[in-house]
């Protein structure tokens, strides 16, 4: 497939017009690891995904997750874990996965036609 | 699945408004558009900080100060967002900085022109940050999840970022002979970059529309200038200033502002590294870097100490 791309430039400056400068290559061994940042905004909720960010250690994840993912009073807890010991599922097998529990209607309240006289329920 | 197969099953979630995630199959230009933009804008975000962060130390007040060095840490944070999504696209973070001080990679124009005065502080926020919350708001509905996601955090900090500066500049409008003098001066600088920011005119831009088919934008460049300048003329005339164009009128059929012309030579000039600060920028930048090597190194130094001390404790 031959893809035109249109040049957007405001954060987009296109490769071909741009001046490029001398290409030296980097290695990673030297890069802090990268953690996920998971945020409780209120006490009594759920933490919730805020991002990634990288950090030598736990201790620096959590004092820069708080810099980064907290200067309006967005949380009171944060939780960090390094991206690599997260384990997803595979969203080539999504339908496999998670097709099943659409045909299982009776699992909702809905699925029930009772009288309307009964009350509370 | 062909890769055809594939392609269309792809189109058809864009279609249908359905995000697209770092795990799932996307056509090779789709990622490498998006990594492109993604790291541009997070480049924007981090040179962004260095002709604001020029003004800190001379902040007429305590007040301004720390309005001024909270927007510009939100910048950095704004970077960071920008990277991490821009991360989940296969690039490295030190890849893209290393790309970003080579000079290969680019960053919005608009920060390679000079803050001459404190006003500037006041016309950066309005202006500037104006134009690019515009093409922000617009990319909390791009296509790519991640992106989408670090823009609407984006969003939610960038408004404080204009309404600061306007409020600036609506003190010093208010001001003696010589702070009016200055508010305009900086008005009538940052006017013509700041409509530069929206990039050449659409029908330069020959190509297909793949952009916008892909939903990563869904305005164009000049749908998102015209809105700018619809919006600024209003609030200029609460500042009591002017802005710099003679041409600027209100278009009765078009229902919109019509204006000059853009000096799209300067535009290109800038892009290509000879604005007036594109070598103190990148020069700003590798500083910086060059002189935190030591820092993360004993980071990382320590961290792996403490890990070993750990294991030992255990063993
Ligand atoms: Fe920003
Ligand atoms: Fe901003």
């Amino acid at each position: 497939m031959n893809i035109q791309i249109r040049k957007f430039y405001y954060g987009d400056i296109p490769e071909d017009t741009a001046q490029v400068g001398s290409n030296h290559s980097t290695t990673n061994e030297n890069a802090w690891p990268l953690w996920e940042v998971f945020i409780r905004s209120k006490q009594g909720l759920d933490h919730k995904h805020a991002g990634s960010l990288h950090a030598a250690d736990a201790a620096m994840a959590i004092e820069n997750a708080r810099d980064v993912y907290t200067r309006r009073q967005e949380g009171v807890s944060i939780w960090v874990i390094e991206s690599k010991h997260v384990h997803a599922s595979n969203p080539d097998d999504a339908e496999m996965f998670y097709e099943p529990a659409s045909d299982k209607i009776y699992r909702h309240p809905t699925f029930y036609d009772l009288p309307d006289e009964l009350k509370h329920m | 699945m062909s890769l055809h197969d594939l392609e269309k099953s792809f189109q058809d979630k864009i279609d249908k408004e359905i995000k697209i995630e770092p795990k799932d199959w996307m056509p090779e230009a789709y990622r490498k558009t998006n990594l492109r933009q993604i790291s541009q804008h997070a480049h924007s975000e981090i040179v962004g900080m260095l002709p604001e962060g020029n003004w800190i130390t001379r902040a007429p007040s305590l007040k301004r100060k720390v309005i001024l060095i909270a927007k510009v840490q939100d910048e950095a944070g704004h970077g960071l967002y920008l990277y991490s999504a821009a991360e989940t696209l296969g690039s490295s973070r030190d890849q893209m900085i290393a790309d970003l001080h080579s000079g290969k990679a680019k960053y919005s124009s608009i920060f390679n022109y000079p803050t001459l005065t404190w006003a500037d502080m006041g016309a950066v926020g309005w202006l500037v940050d104006g134009a690019a919350i515009l093409n922000q708001v617009m990319l909390c509905r791009t296509s790519y999840g991640p992106y989408a996601r670090a823009m609407v955090r984006i969003c939610k900090e960038e408004s404080f970022h204009q309404r600061q500066g306007f409020e600036s500049l609506m003190v010093l409008s208010k001001g003696t002979q010589a702070q009016r003098d200055m508010c305009q001066d900086a008005i009538n600088r940052w006017w013509w970059p700041s409509l530069m920011m929206f990039g050449p005119t659409d029908s330069e831009s020959t190509n297909s529309d793949q952009s916008i088919k892909w939903k990563i934008k869904r305005k164009t460049n000049d749908e998102l200038r015209q809105q700018f300048v619809d919006m600024i003329v209003e609030q200029v005339k609460i500042l009591g200033m002017t802005l710099p164009d003679p041409d600027l009128k209100w278009n009765e059929e078009r229902q919109h502002y019509d204006f000059g012309n853009i000096n799209w030579e300067e535009f290109w000039n800038v892009v290509k590294g000879n604005g007036p600060c594109n070598k103190q920028r990148l020069a700003a930048r590798n500083k910086a870097h060059d002189e935190g090597a030591w820092v993360r190194a004993a980071a990382l130094a320590y961290a792996e100490k403490r890990k070993n001390k750990l294991k030992n404790k255990a063993a």
